[in-house]
């Protein structure tokens, strides 16, 4: 990185420093850092979209839909997210290839499960054999992040099922009483007045999905917690110009650092939404904030 | 080898009790189920011992942060927020470290290394932590009236905290607590995962079902079945949970207590 | 909607087959990348090390495009098999069990010694504690030797439990070892007798790639016969290793 670093026996220490930390692998891993965060802003989101889904589905009155939500929020909370993550992305992965494959290649004769081989033909291939390196790494990316949403997604599912329910029975017969549809019902009382009550619940999901990202290095993402375990580790001077004894607690203390920062900013932006969610509503939040403004 | 004798050798396996030697070759499904079902013996033990005396843990710390007392509510809330801050991941690293680091100090620690004992400490103080944050929430939307009904009676102290403020903080946060516990018994997983090492090959069900993996280079048998037992389990703490939720709001009437059920209090 | 799906799908298809004409299909090699001097991440964050070197002569030599691929090594079978990537080039010994699941090409590197190391030489490696990476065939072995196994995921972990009184040794792969205990400054130093386990390290294809298996079989043989592999193994490995 900088022009003093040719010859790292001979540097003082602080110039060593700065020139181990500017490595190449170093700048893999302040990456990695990016790359969580890019993947928690993504999730969010889509996890978020899954559970209103569940949600919706789960309390449908047409029965059959009602028990299929209701066995995705079951079924997925009740396994740990790491033995889910340990099977699913290869299964999802070939499930993908095997959809394009049946779409892509009708024609093709071998079968696709040779003994424990799972072949498809190359044009179905995900991504293509001859792709270059980032779009390897974006389809990984994108695995890990429907994975992520689905687990999440169940939980989340779970918190909006609750608060749609929570919303106060009254509230509905008004706009019943207006002569409202049910859609109508739905979209304009039920869904805006729900989020206070889902809030703390998602907020705390929030919470242990930031916790949860040391998994990815399950789903091929090359997370924080590889990275330091791969740096810190023991170095030989044979294999690298920067040899340094067992360091992996130093690192670790820098992802604790992080991770308790980033809980902490978290922690107030949440508190700032739950404050504007709460305004004008019929809960005892809304009414502290009503005598506060009087007083 | 009959089923039966496969579940005489390896149903306590996870203890060190049955065939010192996993099996290695030839993988039936039955020892597939028997092994990984031995390992859950460990993410029971970890699960039940660590919510039980953590419960009391996280009472004292919820009260502490609660407390009008600057040095005892600033501790408490600082062991909170690390704990609830930081991944399970690192906690274990630092803990297996931590006991590393003072067995070379004093003997007295050897047992610390081991996961039975180091790996428990470390779930412990963890679902303190979580658990005291939701008692915490309870205890500030205790009605007034249930208080201002306890100071009539001239109750201070600690029959009024046993008789009046405890049980209603636990009424409140048994939904939410009731989610604690299911995440606890997933975070089990994690103990031989990435914190502490299997000895004798004596793991959890995660072990387990991990050497077959290894070893059959299929993991869609294993992971389900893993999968399986822990949906098993969790139905088990939901039905337990929902017993003492019964029977801490026994003293409601029948459609309050509806309605107790359906408060989204999924705070985790 | 319906529509725009089918004409993304259509796009997709096209844009496939262009591609797929125009190149020759790129081998995808995957490795662990934490096993010095096998495969390790170098400074510059690349796969580096004795199998980079040797994979990038190898598809030299049979005309093939290739790049490197990191997986974890618990699921680096699975996803060879699922097709995420064509070969395994890990370190790892050929044995019947994983024979039965892939194919290997003819062994790179001779049949390996697995070693013990221990931080002072009273130790009893049929009765003490051993320690070795969670779900390798040296923790399979420790475990049938009848000393205590103590099983830990990295091989990273393995030794620093030597070094922190948690194992009595330690037992991997001897070229794994050899650099920590050269570089430990006398901390450290083999023990007991050197087992060989496995049949030497070959390169991990799925069952079904036949073509590719051949074409890997045959520059490792003019490999072999020119003797550019004996010195790749000197390089990495010091002049006292086994050579063909």
């Amino acid at each position: 990185m900088f022009s003093f670093c040719t010859d790292p026996d001979t540097l003082d220490q602080a110039r060593w420093l700065a020139c181990y930390l500017t490595t190449g692998v170093h700048l893999s891993f302040y990456m990695s850092f990016l790359k969580v965060l890019g993947l928690l802003a993504v999730t969010a989101p889509v996890a978020l979209g899954f559970g209103f889904a569940g949600a919706m589905v789960a309390r449908s009155h047409i029965a059959p839909l009602s028990w299929i939500g209701k066995a995705y929020i079951a079924i997925v909370r009740g396994v740990p997210d790491i033995a889910f993550f340990l099977f699913f992305v290869i299964a999802l992965d070939q499930a993908f290839e095997y959809l394009r494959h049946k779409a892509l290649c009708p024609d093709w004769d071998e079968p696709i499960r040779q003994g424990r081989d799972f072949v498809v033909c190359q044009a179905a291939k995900l991504p293509l054999g001859n792709a270059p390196q980032w779009v390897h790494e974006t389809y990984g990316f994108s695995l890990a992040v429907i994975t992520f949403s689905i687990v999440f997604g169940a939980f989340a599912a779970n918190v909006i099922f609750g608060a749609m329910r929570a919303v106060p029975r009254a509230q509905l017969e008004t706009a019943e009483a207006y002569g409202m549809t049910r859609r109508q019902t739905f979209w304009r009382v039920l869904v805006p007045q729900m989020w206070v009550f889902a809030l703390p619940g998602l907020s705390n999901l929030w919470m242990v999905l930031i916790k949860a990202t040391p998994l990815l290095f399950l789903l091929g993402v090359e997370d924080i917690v590889y990275w330091a375990r791969e740096l810190g580790g023991t170095k030989t001077p044979r294999f690298t110009d920067y040899p340094h004894g067992d360091w992996r607690m130093w690192y670790f203390l820098g992802l604790l650092v992080f991770y308790l920062a980033f809980t902490r900013v978290s922690e107030i932006a949440l508190d700032r939404i739950m404050g504007r969610l709460t305004l004008g509503q019929a809960t005892a939040g809304g009414e502290a904030q009503r005598k506060g403004a009087v007083a | 080898m009959s089923c039966l004798q496969t579940i005489q050798d390896y149903g306590l396996r996870s203890i060190g009790i049955g065939e010192r030697l996993l099996p290695r070759s030839d993988f039936t499904l039955c020892e597939q189920v028997t092994l990984i079902g031995s390992g859950m013996i460990w993410n029971v033990y970890f699960g039940v011992v660590a919510l039980i005396s953590g419960f009391f843990l996280a009472t004292a710390l919820a009260v502490a942060k609660a407390s009008p007392r600057k040095g005892l509510r600033k501790p408490a809330e600082w062991f909170i927020f690390i704990f609830r801050g930081s991944p399970l991941f690192i906690q274990f690293f630092f803990g297996y470290f931590l006991f590393l680091s003072l067995k070379s100090q004093y003997p007295m620690f050897d047992a610390f290394t081991s996961a039975w004992l180091g790996a428990l400490i470390v779930l412990y103080l963890n679902t303190a932590a979580y658990s005291a944050e939701i008692f915490y929430g309870a205890l500030l939307s205790i009605p007034k009236g249930d208080t201002e009904a306890a100071d009539a009676y001239g109750m201070t102290g600690w029959p009024r905290f046993k008789r009046v403020i405890w049980p209603t903080m636990l009424r409140l946060a048994w939904p939410a607590y009731t989610n604690e516990a299911i995440f606890l018994f997933h975070a089990t997983a994690l103990v031989f995962f990435s914190g502490f090492p299997a000895w004798q090959q004596k793991g959890d069900a995660l072990y387990y079902a991990s050497y077959f993996a290894d070893k059959t280079f299929n993991p869609f048998v294993p992971y389900p079945i893993l999968a399986g037992y822990f949906i098993l389990l969790t139905l088990c703490v939901v039905g337990v949970f929902g017993a003492v939720n019964a029977r801490l709001n026994r003293h409601l009437p029948q459609e309050a207590r509806r309605k107790m059920r359906l408060r989204p209090n999924l705070i985790r | 909607m319906k529509k725009t799906i089918l004409t993304t799908t259509a796009l997709a298809l096209s844009a496939g087959m262009v591609f797929a004409a125009a190149h020759e299909k790129t081998i995808r090699m995957g490795t662990e990348g934490a096993y010095p001097p096998y495969n390790f991440i170098n400074d510059a964050g690349e796969v580096d090390g004795f199998e980079r070197e040797l994979g990038d002569e190898l598809c030299l030599r049979a005309e093939l495009t290739c790049e490197w691929v990191k997986n974890d090594w618990d699921s680096i079978i699975p996803n060879l098999v699922s097709s995420n990537y064509d070969t395994i080039m890990a370190g790892m010994s050929i044995t019947d069990e994983r024979d039965e699941v892939i194919d290997f090409t003819q062994d790179y590197f001779p049949p390996t010694a697995s070693a013990y190391v221990a931080a002072s030489d009273a130790v009893d490696v049929t009765s003490g504690v051993i320690a070795a990476q969670t779900a390798t065939i040296q923790a399979g072995y420790v475990a049938e030797s009848g000393a205590t196994l103590v099983e830990f995921a990295t091989p990273e972990e393995t030794v620093a439990a030597v070094r922190n009184g948690e194992a009595d040794a330690v037992f991997a792969d001897k070229d794994y070892l050899a650099p920590l205990v050269e570089d430990s400054a006398g901390e450290l130093m083999f023990v007991g007798e050197e087992v060989a386990l496995g049949g030497g390290i070959g390169m991990g294809l799925r069952e079904s790639d036949t073509d590719l298996k051949e074409k890997f079989d045959a520059a490792i043989t003019s490999m072999k016969e020119d003797g550019t592999l004996n010195a790749m193994l000197k390089k990495w490995f010091g002049e006292e290793t086994a050579t063909y």
